[in-house]
């Protein structure tokens, strides 16, 4: 007996260190696999950081105007449709170096303004017709090759051939800062313009005002729907094929791709119904669908955390069943259908496949005013920009994340809010 | 009449109703004789409200959707020499040309006297028919309100109808998921169908070469593309299989740590951190994975010796694997914790250590519903499109070398339906074709998946 008893003993002592090192090892394993996730989110903020943060600056040069009235009113009148406003910024950069004669030098040294700097000085005119004839000091913003040398993303020690700006470019633009006529400001063409070929003023806002009629669309269609469908669901629906059928095709549908949506959209929303292409209209609908099992689920969980004694008093007081729910059931578990919706509209700011399905990946560059202005969305100008070779629009890509996201935050942060506020534990 | 002011005048009616209704059935309580209303004075109202609005608003939306169709219709047969001789090419340009002349647009031809006439005839009836549907919406509002109003008594069941009323809404918005299933279905069906007319199943499903290329005119060279889908059914398959290869060990791992050794603060710190990884919108994981990720893959690769593609299978699939990995840490997580205790507790109490008990014990009663969450993360995987798009090539390559380009079923779905397309050419009726694989697919996957997770965390409750 002793002597079977030591063995079994003597064995469990003989392994009990491979075991104890295959646990540690088990362990560090565990401990790995977390920071695997963590690691990977805190390289992802930290190299979005360091790409976009600087895009909410930009280069501007200053540069003395003068608003020569031989230049705005060839014909003795202003007519803004053919004063000559480039003009103007190229007479104040011969100005400005007065050394650079020939035709090639003088075409890279107006390459450093903006191609948008002719339409400053004309809203400055529209502003005031008063200024024509003087001359003015005016902030004008640089172009976007000289936005990146000033920002450090462009080393002007390499071989000129692999740099977008030639040596003289670089030799100007040092003489401009030594002069104290450059300058770094808040970059608010990103949010005040659509899109653009020119980096420099190339913004978001029409990017924005389409998500938002978009998720105007989505709310309107799937919030009201999504209720509705978990009501039925939760206190109406007998127990049989039908309902069965509908829980089984909301669980699916939630975890069908986007993608296929998009071709649902564009099968019957464009070829079927004839909507418009590109609208924020058409986009909003795709969206809903996508959106509406979130709701429903989150509705349903909502209207299962009311208690079934509220439900019983209500009807024991004489309330039909109707009643019941829309005067007890509902207002107790809104909380948790807006949290739910809140999340699915998140859920639907940041998606783009469908999108690309029904054709909003259109070069918008006027803001849409409605619900049918051809508009994209946040994250397909993410996808647009992301495509551009220009380096400058990796900085605007890694920008417009940043906003993007930011959204997403306050809305998560929304949800948060509203369940802490206003949810009650029974 | 534009559409707004119909729309305003319309619910002034609605509310009208309301109000008539509501005062009549108070009316009636309080004349000479003092009955008892069956239902709350408000739900006459509402009962007068919806006959007022109800019909109204069925006309005014089947004549959004048949409107335009019906005018275009009666134009083009009343132009002279038109109809039978015309392609349904043409009588869209027409008909476009017409339209734009109607909005002052520009038009791309010479406006000649027939497209004149046609352009007035497609202004008079426009004006038409919206006083026709100005006079329909309000004479059917008017009339629906006023047959309601009448039938006001005291004795009238208003709650019972509006209740009635309001049960068909609950119904019709619940049914609202089924039909979307049944649109996904049907839209996807009928391209993919006439899709097949023109390229058979078998070389479909089983050709090895993909080059959708298909010629605007006729006789040019290479008019006939080959929509052979196998390289990128591997492609996707190369992709998914990366992402598991990450997304699975981490994933699992994750929550066997988090659920079992953590401590509560890193438990409570962690969690969060994973759920925001599950938010970041894919674009944003694509833009990542395509500017980021591959310039790494590709630099170690070459320091590696290795001949690494700028838009490698690799790139996409290790970011699309830790996009998967909360989905994977939560299903598993569930499934877990749905192991009864006491099962734990004896393998603790024999001796055994923690993951002993973990490997020999837990996982294995847990491996369905951990199965069943990795199907999910599959169909989620294969049904992912921005990250590819972004970040995978385009070239059809039939590979398993992850360090190649290949290209997936999502990409060519979007690059066969993005920008302007013909619609009733192969090329994009493939993307239909596509698009129904990729719902078949995930679709089976999904309904096995759910079904295994559902009926495992049943058994043990």
């Amino acid at each position: 007996m002793t002597n079977s008893d030591r063995t079994t003993r003597d064995k469990v002592e003989a392994g009990l260190r491979r075991r104890n090192r295959r646990e540690r090892l088990f362990r560090r394993a565990g401990l790995a696999a977390t920071t695997v996730g963590v690691v990977f989110l805190a390289v992802f903020f930290a190299d979005l950081f360091v790409k976009g943060a600087s895009a909410f600056v930009q280069t501007f040069i200053q540069l003395d105007v003068h608003f020569d009235e031989r230049m705005l009113k060839p014909d003795g009148e202003l007519d803004l449709e053919y004063a000559d406003f480039d003009g103007l910024v190229r007479n104040a950069l011969r100005m400005q170096f007065p050394g650079v004669d020939s035709r090639s030098e003088r075409r890279a040294l107006n390459k450093l303004v903006s191609v948008g700097a002719g339409y400053q000085l004309r809203d400055m005119i529209v502003a005031d017709a008063g200024l024509i004839g003087h001359t003015e000091s005016v902030w004008l913003p640089a172009a976007a090759t000289v936005d990146m040398l000033v920002k450090g993303k462009i080393d002007p020690n390499i071989d000129a051939a692999l740099r977008p700006l030639s040596d003289a470019q670089i030799r100007w633009v040092g003489a401009l800062e030594v002069d104290g006529r450059l300058r770094k400001q808040i970059n608010w063409a990103l949010f005040n313009n659509g899109d653009s070929r020119e980096p420099e003023l190339a913004g978001i806002r029409a990017a924005i005002m389409g998500s938002f009629y978009m998720l105007i669309v989505t709310v309107a269609v799937a919030f009201p729907i999504g209720v509705a469908a978990a009501i039925y669901l939760e206190e109406f629906a007998p127990q049989n094929r039908w309902s069965d059928l509908i829980e089984v095709n909301i669980n699916n549908l939630a975890a069908v791709p986007s993608i296929v949506f998009g071709l649902l959209g564009l099968a019957v929303f464009i070829n079927w119904l004839a909507l418009p292409r590109s609208a924020p209209l058409v986009g909003g609908l795709v969206l809903s669908l996508l959106t509406l099992p979130v709701i429903i689920i989150a509705s349903r969980a909502a209207i299962k955390a009311v208690p079934p004694s509220i439900r019983e008093a209500a009807l024991g007081l004489g309330a039909s069943k109707m009643q019941m729910v829309s005067h007890h059931v509902l207002p107790l578990a809104l909380p948790g259908m807006l949290t739910g919706t809140i999340i699915g509209m998140s859920r639907a700011l940041g998606e783009s496949a469908p999108l690309l399905m029904i054709g909003m990946v259109a070069f918008i560059v006027d803001v849409p005013q409605g619900f049918t202005d051809p508009a994209t969305a946040l994250p397909v100008q993410v996808y647009l920009w992301a495509d551009s070779p220009e380096r400058a629009f990796a900085e605007r890509t890694s920008a417009a994340i940043i906003v993007l996201l930011a959204f997403l935050l306050i809305m998560n942060l929304a949800a948060v809010i509203i369940r802490k506020r206003m949810e009650r534990r029974w | 009449m534009q559409s707004t002011t119909l729309i305003l005048l319309l619910a002034a009616m609605t509310a009208a109703a309301y109000f008539l209704g509501r005062w009549r059935s108070l009316s009636l309580a309080h004349g000479q004789r003092r009955v008892q209303l069956h239902s709350l004075p408000s739900y006459y109202g509402y009962f007068t409200a919806i006959w007022c609005v109800l019909p109204a608003l069925a006309v005014m939306l089947m004549w959004a959707l048949f409107e335009t169709r019906v005018i275009v219709a009666l134009v083009v047969n009343a132009m002279p020499d038109t109809a039978a001789a015309m392609s349904p090419g043409e009588i869209d340009l027409l008909i476009n040309n017409i339209q734009n002349l109607v909005a002052g647009d520009a038009v791309s031809v010479d406006v000649d006297a027939a497209l004149q006439t046609a352009s007035a005839h497609y202004r008079d009836l426009t004006a038409a028919s919206r006083r026709i549907l100005a006079t329909l919406v309000l004479g059917l509002a008017g009339f629906g309100g006023a047959a309601a109003w009448r039938r006001v008594r005291p004795d009238f069941r208003a709650r019972n109808r509006v209740e009635t009323v309001m049960l068909v809404a609950l119904v019709v918005a619940s049914s609202i998921a089924v039909f979307t299933t049944i649109g996904i279905v049907l839209s996807v069906l009928f391209e993919a169908l006439r899709f097949f007319q023109q390229v058979p199943l078998a070389e479909f499903l089983f050709g090895l070469n993909w080059s959708p290329q298909t010629a605007i005119r006729a006789d040019q060279v290479g008019s006939s593309g080959s929509f052979g889908a196998v390289p990128l059914f591997a492609g996707t398959l190369l992709i998914t299989a990366i992402a598991m290869v990450v997304a699975v060990p981490v994933g699992l791992m994750t929550a066997i740590y988090l659920a079992e050794y953590a401590p509560r603060r890193l438990r409570t710190v962690t969690k969060p951190l994973l759920e925001i990884l599950a938010g970041i919108p894919t674009v944003v994981y694509g833009f990542f994975a395509a500017l980021t990720v591959a310039p790494w893959v590709r630099r170690a690769g070459e320091a590696a010796g290795l001949d690494v593609a700028s838009e490698s299978a690799l790139a996409a699939g290790l970011v699309m694997g830790i996009m998967i990995i909360p989905l994977v840490s939560s299903l598993s997580d569930d499934a877990i914790t749905a192991v009864p205790s006491a099962m734990r507790d004896g393998a603790l109490g024999l001796g055994s250590t923690r993951s002993e008990m973990m490997l020999r014990v837990l996982l294995p009663a847990a491996l369905p519903g951990i199965v069943g969450g990795v199907l999910l993360a599959i169909s989620r995987a294969i049904g992912e499109t921005m990250i590819v798009v972004m970040a995978a090539g385009l070239a059809a390559n039939l590979t398993a070398n992850p360090f190649e380009a290949v290209t997936t079923v999502t990409v060519q779905i979007v690059t066969l339906l993005v920008g302007d397309q013909e619609f009733d050419s192969a090329k994009t009726l493939a993307a239909f074709a596509l698009g129904l694989m990729l719902f078949v697919v995930t679709l089976c996957l999904n309904v096995i998946g759910l079904a295994v997770v559902r009926k495992y965390r049943e058994q043990y409750e």
